[in-house]
C-alpha cells in the first residue's frame, strides 16, 4: 500500500490556513477601523479647539486680536499628556503662538482664502522632532477697511493616539488569536465530522473476519459509492472463486474415486475367486495401484482444500482433547485390523480448549495416525499424548519403522517419502498436509525418532491461545 | 445379520453383496432412496450402509430423515466426495462411520463391526461349536465358563471357522480374510495364526486340522 497523507489532517490544514487568513484580516480591519477611529476623534477635537480659537477673534481698531480661550487648548489636554502648538496668522503675519509651526502650502489643501468658512485642514509631519497632527481652519475676518484672512493652525503630538493605537493592535490581536483558536477548534471537529462515514465504514470492514465476504451493507456517503461497489463486486467475484474451487474439487474427488472404487470392488472379487498364485499377485499389484492412485488423488484434493481454507480460517473454539478421542475413535477399527493398540494419554484435569479451524486441525490429526497405523507391524502399539507447556504438544508414537535420519529434513515437503517405505502405499502429501495446517494455525508439525524405543515420532506443536 | 445396502453404482453393489454374503450375512440391496425406504418399512435392518449421491436425492437428507423419525438402526457412509469437505458433516448429521471410497473390503467390515459393537448388545452375536462358545462381541472364546481374550485377527480366522466348521478354506481364502491389500502378507502368516489359535483351542473338544494340500478346517473329537 502506497500511504500518502490523512485526509483528516489535510483538511484540518486548509481549514487552519483559512482560519489564520482570517484572523489576520480581521485583526487589519479591526485594527484600521480602531485607529481610524481614535484618529478621527483627535482630528475632531483639534478642529474644535481651532474653532474655538477662531471664534475668540475679533476686531479692535483694525487690528485683528485674540484672546485665547483656555478651554480651546484644555480640551486638547484631556487626550493625555500631549504637546499642544498654535499658531493664528493674519494675512501672512502672525498674531500669535509658534512662529514655525509650518503653515500648509494654500493650494494642496482645500482652504481657499477666499471662502470664508470654517473647513478644516488636517495633516501630520514632523515638528520639533516629533510627529505631530495639525489642523488649519481659515476664517475671513473684516477689520473695517478690507477683510482679513486669518489662518488658525492648532497641532499636537500623537503620543497619546500612539498609545491608543499599540492597546488597540494588542486587543484586535488578542481577539484575532482567540477567533483563530476557536476556527482551528472548530475545523478539527468539521473535519472529524465529515470524515465519521468514512471511518464508520472503514471499521466496519476492519471488524469483519478475513473470511467474510458478504456484501458491505454499513451507511455509505455518496462519495464513496463507487468504492464500495467496486469492493463489493470484487469480494463477489471472490466467493463464487471460492465456491467454484470447493465445488470442483469435491466433484473431482467423487468423479475420480467412484470408478476407482468400482474397478477395485471387482477385482477383489475376481481375486477371491482365483487360485493361481502368481494370477493372484498380478492382481494384488493391481488392486494396489488402484488404492495408490486413489490415495495420491485424494491426499492432492485434501491437499489443495486445506491450502485453499488456510488462507480463510474458520476459527472455532475446539476441545483437543474431545478431537484427539474423536480421531482415535474414528482410525481405531483401522487399527484393530493389524491388531495395533492405540494408547490415548491426555491430561485429566486441565482444560484443553483451543482456537482453530475443526476441519483442517482434524484432518491433521488423522494424517498423523493414520501414517502411524500405516507403518506400524502388526501387534504393536501407538502412543498419542496431549501435553501443554508452553504451547500444546500433541505426540503421535509408534511402533513402527521410524524415519530415515536422511529423510527427516525433506519428508515435510510435496511427494516427499521416506527412503524405507517403498512397500507401503502413501501419496507423499500426509507430513505436508499435517505441516500446513500446524502452520496456518501459527504452530508446527516436528517429526523424528520415537524416544521411547524404536518406531517413529510426529508432534504438532500449537500456541495456547 | 442383515445389511441394507444402498449404494447405485450396480458394480460396486454387486461386488460388496457378494463379499457380505461370503461372511454369512444378509444383504439387501437398494438403488435409490426410494427403494430404501420401502425395504425399511417391511424389514429390521441391524446396519444402514448408504452411498451419499444417489440418482433420487442426497445421501444426507435421507440420513437426516432417518434420525428426525428416531430411528436407531446405525448407518455407514459410503462416500468418494473429499475427506476435508465432507467428512465432520457427515458424522454431524448423524452417521455412525463412514468410509471413503474406494475402500478396502477388510477395513468396511471391521468399521461394520466397531459401529455394531458399540451401538449393538441388542444383538448377540455367538457361536458355538463343539464345547465351545465364540463371542464375536467381546471378542472372546468361552470354555466351560472360563473366558480366553482373542486378537482382532484371531477372533476374524474364528469366526470364519465356525461360520463353517468342518468345510476347508483355504490358505488363499484365508488370507484374503485376514489381511488387506495393503499388507503384504505370506501363507506362512496364516500358519503363524493357525498355530496361535491351535494353543487357544488346546483343552476343548474342537481343533483345527492341516488338510494337506488343501487348507485347513474346524473339526470335532
Amino acid at each position: 500500500m502506497n500511504i500518502t497523507g490523512s485526509i483528516k489532517r489535510r483538511l484540518a490544514l486548509q481549514l487552519a490556513a483559512i482560519a489564520a487568513l482570517l484572523s489576520l484580516a480581521f485583526f487589519l480591519s479591526v485594527r484600521a477601523v480602531a485607529e481610524r477611529a481614535a484618529e478621527d476623534t483627535q482630528d475632531n477635537i483639534l478642529a474644535a479647539s481651532a474653532t474655538s480659537i477662531a471664534d475668540a477673534l475679533y476686531t479692535e481698531t483694525g487690528q485683528i486680536r485674540l484672546e485665547l480661550p483656555y478651554s480651546a487648548l484644555s480640551m486638547l489636554g484631556t487626550i493625555s499628556e500631549d504637546r499642544v502648538y498654535y499658531r493664528v496668522i493674519s494675512d501672512g503675519a502672525d498674531i500669535t503662538g509658534y512662529g514655525d509651526l509650518p503653515m500648509p502650502k494654500l493650494e494642496n489643501a482645500n482652504l481657499s482664502p477666499m471662502r470664508g468658512d470654517d473647513v478644516p485642514h488636517f495633516e501630520t509631519y514632523d515638528y520639533r522632532g516629533e510627529p505631530v497632527r495639525s489642523v488649519v481652519i481659515s476664517r475671513a475676518l473684516s477689520t473695517g477697511d478690507h477683510a482679513a484672512q486669518v489662518f488658525v493652525i492648532v497641532a499636537q503630538t500623537r503620543r497619546g493616539l500612539a498609545a491608543i493605537s499599540s492597546q488597540i493592535t494588542g486587543t484586535a490581536m488578542v481577539i484575532g488569536a482567540v477567533f483563530f483558536c476557536v476556527a482551528v477548534g472548530l475545523s478539527l471537529l468539521a473535519a472529524q465530522n465529515a470524515l465519521a462515514p468514512l471511518q464508520r465504514l472503514a471499521s466496519s470492514i476492519e471488524r469483519r473476519g478475513p473470511n467474510d465476504l458478504r456484501p458491505i451493507t454499513a451507511q455509505t456517503p455518496v462519495e464513496l459509492v463507487p468504492l464500495v461497489d467496486g469492493l463489493n463486486s470484487f469480494m463477489g467475484r471472490l466467493r463464487a472463486a471460492l465456491t467454484r474451487t470447493e465445488d470442483l474439487i469435491t466433484e473431482a474427488a467423487h468423479r475420480i474415486r467412484t470408478p476407482l472404487a468400482t474397478v477395485r470392488a471387482q477385482a477383489e472379487i475376481i481375486h477371491g475367486n482365483m487360485n493361481r498364485s502368481d494370477n493372484r499377485s498380478d492382481l494384488r499389484d493391481m488392486i494396489r495401484t488402484v488404492d495408490a492412485s486413489s490415495r495420491s488423488a485424494g491426499q492432492l484434493l485434501d491437499h489443495a482444500m486445506v491450502t485453499l481454507r488456510s488462507d480463510q480460517l474458520e476459527p472455532q473454539e475446539i476441545d483437543l482433547k474431545a478431537m484427539l478421542s474423536d480421531t482415535v475413535a474414528q482410525l481405531s477399527p483401522t487399527a484393530e485390523l493389524k491388531d495395533i493398540q492405540i494408547e490415548l494419554a491426555l491430561p485429566g484435569d486441565a482444560a484443553s480448549e483451543i482456537t482453530g479451524d475443526p476441519v483442517l486441525l482434524q484432518n491433521a490429526f488423522r494424517n498423523i495416525l493414520d501414517n502411524a497405523i500405516k507403518y506400524s507391524a502388526a501387534e504393536t502399539e501407538i502412543k498419542i499424548s496431549l501435553t501443554c507447556g508452553d504451547e500444546w504438544e500433541i505426540s503421535f508414537a509408534d511402533q513402527g519403522r521410524g524415519f530415515v535420519a536422511e529423510d527427516i529434513g525433506a519428508l515435510k515437503t510435496r511427494f516427499a517419502r521416506g527412503s524405507n517405505v517403498g512397500d507401503v502405499i502413501g501419496s507423499g502429501l500426509g507430513l505436508t498436509i499435517a505441516d500446513d495446517v500446524a502452520r496456518a494455525h501459527g504452530g508446527r508439525l516436528a517429526i523424528g525418532r520415537n524416544s521411547g524405543g524404536k518406531g517413529a515420532c510426529v508432534s504438532l506443536f500449537l500456541p495456547l491461545i | 445379520m442383515r445389511f441394507l445396502l444402498v449404494e447405485d453404482n450396480a458394480d460396486l453393489a454387486r461386488a460388496l453383496c457378494q463379499r457380505f454374503r461370503n461372511e454369512g450375512h444378509v444383504v439387501d440391496h437398494a438403488s435409490l432412496l426410494d427403494e430404501a425406504e420401502a425395504a425399511m418399512a417391511t424389514v429390521s435392518y441391524d446396519l444402514i450402509l448408504l452411498d451419499i449421491m444417489l440418482p433420487d436425492g442426497s445421501g444426507l437428507d435421507f440420513l437426516k430423515r432417518h434420525r428426525l423419525e428416531k430411528k436407531t438402526t446405525p448407518v455407514i457412509v459410503l462416500t468418494a466426495r473429499s475427506q476435508v469437505s465432507d467428512r465432520v458433516g457427515t458424522l454431524d448429521l448423524g452417521a455412525d462411520d463412514y468410509i471413503t471410497k474406494p475402500f478396502d473390503f477388510s477395513e468396511l467390515e471391521a468399521r461394520c463391526r466397531a459401529v455394531l459393537r458399540r451401538k449393538g448388545g441388542a444383538a448377540v452375536n455367538t457361536k458355538s461349536y463343539g464345547d465351545l462358545i465364540l463371542d464375536s462381541a467381546a471378542g472372546a472364546l468361552l470354555h466351560q465358563g472360563h473366558q480366553t481374550d482373542l486378537r482382532n485377527r484371531e477372533l476374524r480366522l474364528l469366526e470364519v471357522f465356525f461360520g463353517a466348521p468342518e468345510n476347508i478354506f483355504s490358505k488363499n481364502y484365508l488370507l484374503d480374510r485376514l489381511f488387506s491389500f495393503s499388507e503384504d502378507a505370506s501363507e506362512n502368516a496364516i500358519e503363524v495364526y493357525v498355530g496361535r489359535l491351535r494353543k487357544k483351542l488346546e483343552g476343548s473338544t474342537v481343533s483345527i486340522e492341516t488338510v494337506r494340500g488343501m487348507g485347513y478346517r474346524m473339526v470335532m473329537r
